[in-house]
């Protein structure tokens, strides 16, 4: 039973927490960035695997990481706009369009995977981001080569989710994405425009996306396999619930989540004589299911949340 | 000033008809020595399993016996489609995976009696024509678990596997039961991931299993290994040689190959036999089903001897390496 408890301060599970919540941690940003505006993204699945895959490809073909990245974060965002062209600006049912882009994004990526890389035993590789410790703060104990020896995408899934809540909650252009997504008709009233700020919100929120599944390809491993997204962006749809469309809240949510995920590879390890191993994979969402059912009483569903806005209607 | 054409009608059609006939009988001639093949692969053919049975077609179609087209990335949804297209095009063989799609595949064999299907699958064969096939290489992973044994400092030894079907099960078995052997006091410690694509989760339990303490990495999934370059240990993969992708942390590979199950599926395709059989016992290593493939100069001297005695005695038939289809724990 020590065991058990031990486990929880070994600076194995948490770094391994905050590289498993990394990718999360994007993609949930970007999930709750346009749900904020009020567009549901189900596009999400797909967007995370065109991104893991054209990240890897920009540096497979001799762009550097931070280029990769910037290729799936642009990539992610064209795939923004043709999900608010469906859904914000012809209205159409957010759902379908959603689904619709996922089918189409993952068959896209296998397809131009195909093509850019020859049939061969294993999948290329490239040289993926290295842990970068951050000087000083990396010789903390525990919190030291947890927190401040991962790689710079994880440094900067951190500094976003933090910059999202700011902006959200404190900038004009914040309370113009909220009011939109409470309210179009008022953002209306009020001299904004709600169909460019849902595009705007759809458009960044697929970037962040897209470079949530660049960390798979080129953070977390180091080759591209059309199925390793592995759900991870419908997780992040439940993490948005969660957190009760707060970014600080997804951030927690996503490192709880993430924690329980490593945790659980640690407990087969160790303790798989005396449990079934199911079990232990079941636990993340389990408790994730748990988290939602007591928390989401209290959670405030942006109003406007799916439904189409559509100038001069009766709202 | 006119030419007159010697050539009549009557001449003129018996040629053609004559032409015709060669032409057209001329494939039924070559279909007779090069079977027709298609690979169905419901993943990419770079996908570990596939890539093994894909290399193996792609070889006899260079060495002339088979005639090799494919599909991959079928869904399961989509499965069915595509045997029934490639059974309607008069494919002599089909090579795929019935495991997501068991039943469906079995009752469209059924409906072609004259295509032959060799299926990757967890059943058994049925009719006349539905061939089965497990993936068998056990006994490669035992030679490793023997070079291994030594290898450790800490006496504690990993393994990375997707989910706990028999398969999987008899070859993390295998490989723990070569350490066992040379190292009965060995400590295994045991990661299943839950699903088939995810390297970096493979990857995660990979380093929680260093972590907790093990120094060797028998990765069944393709991402343990890179846990062990991350670390500095060393690992052993699975299926397909990972040797140049891991060029200093994979010093043995339990190879499968898919080769004699092909060869026998096609001779029997040849001679006229059913092969609505079970083709898994060409696996084994007597039959060039599978191996081991090792770096020596990262190996032991003294591990590789009694290691390559045993290898000897498995193609001999005289050491049998145990089938353990249990759970590891």
């Amino acid at each position: 039973m020590t065991d058990l408890i031990d486990i929880l301060f070994t600076t194995g599970l948490w770094s391994s927490a905050l590289r498993i919540a990394t990718p999360l941690i994007f993609a949930t940003l970007g999930a709750l960035l346009c749900e904020r505006a009020g567009v549901l993204n189900l596009g999400i699945e797909g967007i995370m695997t065109f991104g893991a895959m054209i990240g890897w490809l920009a540096v497979f073909m001799g762009a550097d990481l931070w280029t990769g990245v910037i290729v799936a974060a642009l990539c992610g965002a064209a795939f923004g706009l043709l999900h608010s062209g469906l859904a914000v600006v012809l209205g159409l049912s957010q759902h379908v369009a959603g689904l619709g882009i996922t089918l189409f994004a993952s068959s896209l990526s296998y397809y131009i995977f195909r093509l850019a890389v020859p049939v061969q035993g294993t999948p290329p590789t490239v040289e993926p981001f290295q842990p970068w410790p951050v000087p000083f703060l990396s010789d903390l104990p525990l919190i030291g080569p947890t927190l401040f020896s991962q790689t710079p995408l994880t440094y900067l899934a951190l500094v976003l989710a933090l910059a999202m809540a700011y902006i959200l909650n404190r900038t004009p252009i914040g309370l113009a994405i909220r009011i939109t997504g409470e309210n179009p008709h008022a953002a209306e009233a009020q001299g904004l425009n709600p169909i460019a700020i849902r595009i705007g919100a759809v458009v960044t929120g697929s970037a962040l996306m897209a470079m949530g599944g660049a960390y798979l390809t080129l953070a977390a491993f180091n080759s591209f396999f059309p199925t390793m997204v592995q759900g991870r962006g419908w997780v992040c749809i439940a993490l948005v619930v969660f957190a009760m469309w707060r970014p600080g809240r997804a951030l927690l949510g996503a490192i709880l989540f993430a924690l329980f995920d490593a945790y659980q590879l640690r407990l087969q390890t160790n303790f798989g004589k005396a449990v079934p191993y199911q079990l232990f994979l079941m636990l993340p969402y389990v408790l994730s299911i748990v988290a939602l059912v007591v928390m989401s009483r209290k959670a405030k569903v942006p109003r406007a949340l799916m439904k189409p806005y559509r100038r001069g209607e009766r709202g | 000033m006119t030419i007159k054409t010697k050539l009549h009608r009557r001449t003129f059609l018996k040629t053609g008809a004559a032409t015709a006939s060669v032409i057209l009988a001329a494939p039924a001639a070559i279909g007779q020595t090069k079977i027709k093949v298609a690979g169905i692969h419901s993943s990419p053919v770079e996908n570990a399993w596939n890539s093994r049975l894909h290399a193996a077609m792609l070889k006899a179609a260079d060495d002339g016996t088979i005639e090799y087209v494919f599909s991959e990335g079928v869904s399961g949804t989509d499965y069915g489609r595509a045997v029934r297209e490639y059974a309607e095009q008069d494919v002599q063989l089909i090579v795929g995976e019935a495991y997501a799609v068991e039943r469906e595949v079995r009752e469209i064999a059924a409906d072609y009696a004259d295509t032959a299907f060799l299926m990757g699958s967890s059943g058994e064969p049925s009719g006349d024509n539905f061939g089965t096939f497990g993936t068998w290489n056990h006994e490669g992973a035992y030679l490793s678990g023997m070079l291994a044994a030594s290898m450790s400092e800490t006496g504690k030894f990993g393994a990375v596997g997707a989910i706990p079907i028999p398969e999987v099960n008899m070859l993390i078995n295998g490989f723990r039961a070569g350490v066992d052997v040379v190292r009965p006091d060995a400590e295994h410690l045991i990661g299943f991931i839950g699903t088939f694509f995810d390297p970096p989760k493979a990857r995660e339990a990979g380093l929680a299993q260093i972590d907790a303490g093990a120094d060797i990495l028998f990765g069944e999934r393709i991402g343990t290994a890179d846990a062990a370059a991350e670390r500095g240990i060393k690992a052993i993969g699975s299926l397909i040689d990972y040797t140049e992708r891991y060029p200093d942390t994979i010093f043995a590979n339990a190879m499968w190959y898919f080769d004699p199950l092909l060869a026998a599926a096609v001779s029997d395709i040849t001679s006229g036999s059913p092969t609505g059989r079970n083709y898994t016992p060409y696996c084994l290593m007597k039959e060039g089903g599978n191996d081991i493939l090792y770096t020596a100069s990262m190996v032991p001297e003294a591990a590789i001897g009694p290691m390559e005695e045993a290898r000897a005695a498995i193609k001999a038939g005289t050491l049998e390496v145990p089938i353990d289809f249990s759970e590891p724990t």
